[in-house]
């Protein structure tokens, strides 16, 4: 398919991808905010998405897999073919509009791709070591006490930490970039379309990092 | 009185690319020039130089120039690792010494991007550039003869877009400044002064695809929004003509 092989058309699968990712990660958010309410609240949401038909579940997952699969190809592959239209860089570097986020979503990305994998291995396969794998009161499996367990040390909030800064950095460019390449932009919206997607990036970042650091510092108790 | 004592003169320190040929690899060589005075534009600063040079024997920095007077699009030089010097909307021929200071070091650099192949020190060939321009950028209506003046009407705000889009000179500086060496800002533009008149809507799909499939096979990079197409261009070509070309070329697939 032509549209799969030109720059715009690859670029366009990027944005929307993306976007379904970062739609995830604000629904992951504010499922994971239930945290707030206590081990109740965490225990009962994992339940009710637990309690799902399992073709519904595992249609999600796989659905995310895709999205996450076709970005991360198209990012390689973009950048391979970026990195060979510029055989030669500059011996003077006079980067004007560029961020350092801009700059870099390769890295955040491949980052990102790394802790989502660990994050599976911890969370969904809990398979990583020094988990408390019990059930609650109510004889159903205790997520609070899962992610309490991961987030009683410095190495594993700081895992999460450093995680959303990269998270921050890539939705720093990404959010906007969105909105660009699928040509919902002009000169009047690009400023505030910036301001919005770099809000909204802060905003995921606080709310994840929260959990971990209010567990860590012992605002969270079970 | 010698014209020199007329003003006060600059003693520049130039680091120049010099490649023979295309397969030549290059390096940078040291030149001192004396006697530059605030009113050398950046390339009569250069004139002097290859002056020089000749007296000397040796062989004159080749570089593209035409118009000199910023509309011709020729002039390609990143000064400083700014396409044109990076001075807002200026050519590097409009570009003048009294931006710079007595015993500045300039770093003069060709484009450098894998579809500009170097012909020689400074000068590129941007051939690809018309191969983007021949793959879409015209109306191929039967014109007749002279129309009536606005016989066909178009509101001002679109002319006044689509002028901004033709400000485009081709000259390849969006290129130059990109960190992927992408043309979407030269491509956006022609695309864009097209598709917003009636002349060039009816041709405006088959238009985009052939366009951006040209650009690829000339070997650009992709655009991944840095945005400093839009800082190096001497025309002030706004990155909204990328944003509508990637609508335009949405909406051709359907």
């Amino acid at each position: 398919m032509e549209f799969l092989s030109t720059s715009i058309g690859r670029k366009i699968v990027m944005a929307v991808t993306g976007c379904c990712m970062v739609l995830f990660a604000i629904v992951h958010l504010l499922g994971n905010s239930s945290i707030f309410a206590g081990a109740g609240g965490i225990n009962a949401y994992a339940q009710h998405l637990h309690s799902l038909p399992l073709p519904i579940i595992m249609g999600f997952r796989l659905g995310l897999l895709a999205l996450l699969l076709v970005h991360v190809i198209f990012g390689i592959q973009l950048t391979i073919e970026n990195r060979a239209a510029t055989p030669q860089s500059y011996a003077v570097k006079a980067t004007r509009k560029a961020t350092f986020a801009s700059e870099n979503m390769i890295w955040t990305g491949l980052l990102l791709l790394a802790f989502i994998v660990y994050h599976l291995l911890q969370f969904t396969l809990r398979v990583t070591p020094g988990l408390t794998l019990t059930n609650d009161v109510t004889g159903h499996f205790d997520v609070f006490a899962m992610v309490a367990s991961s987030f009683s040390g410095f190495a594993g909030v700081g895992i999460y930490a450093a995680a959303m800064v990269v998270l921050f950095l890539h939705l720093f460019h990404g959010i906007q970039s969105f909105f660009q390449t699928i040509g919902w932009n002009n000169d009047c919206t690009q400023p505030v379309v910036t301001k919005i997607g770099n809000l909204v990036a802060l905003v995921v970042f606080l709310g994840f990092v929260a959990i971990p650091l209010s567990i860590f510092f012992g605002v969270l108790k079970g | 009185m010698s014209a020199h004592q007329d003003h006060n003169t600059m003693t520049i320190n130039l680091v120049v690319w010099r490649q023979k040929n295309a397969n030549d690899p290059g390096k940078f060589e040291n030149y001192t020039v004396n006697g530059i005075t605030e009113h050398h534009s950046f390339l009569e600063m250069l004139d002097v130089l290859n002056e020089d040079l000749i007296k000397a024997g040796k062989d004159p920095v080749a570089f593209d120039h035409d118009c000199r007077e910023g509309i011709c699009g020729m002039c390609s030089q990143v000064v400083n690792g700014m396409p044109h010097g990076g001075q807002e909307r200026t050519t590097v021929c409009q570009l003048h010494m009294r931006t710079f200071h007595d015993g500045d070091t300039i770093y003069i650099e060709p484009w450098r991007a894998k579809a500009f192949p170097i012909v020689k020190d400074l000068a590129v060939d941007r051939e690809a550039l018309d191969k983007i321009i021949q793959a879409g950028g015209y109306t191929s209506c039967h014109t007749g003869g002279v129309a009536d003046g606005n016989a066909i009407l178009i509101a001002k705000p679109i002319a006044d877009e689509a002028m901004d889009a033709a400000e485009c000179i081709g000259c390849g500086a969006c290129v130059a400044g990109c960190p992927n060496s992408a043309a979407m800002l030269f491509t956006g533009a022609k695309v864009s002064q097209l598709a917003l008149l009636p002349q060039g809507k009816l041709e405006a799909k088959q238009r985009v695809k052939n366009m951006v499939n040209t650009m690829k096979e000339c070997g650009f990079g992709n655009c991944t929004n840095h945005y400093e197409c839009q800082v190096a261009c001497p025309k002030g070509i706004n990155v909204k003509f990328i944003a509508r070309m990637n609508r335009e070329y949405l909406k051709a697939q359907f």
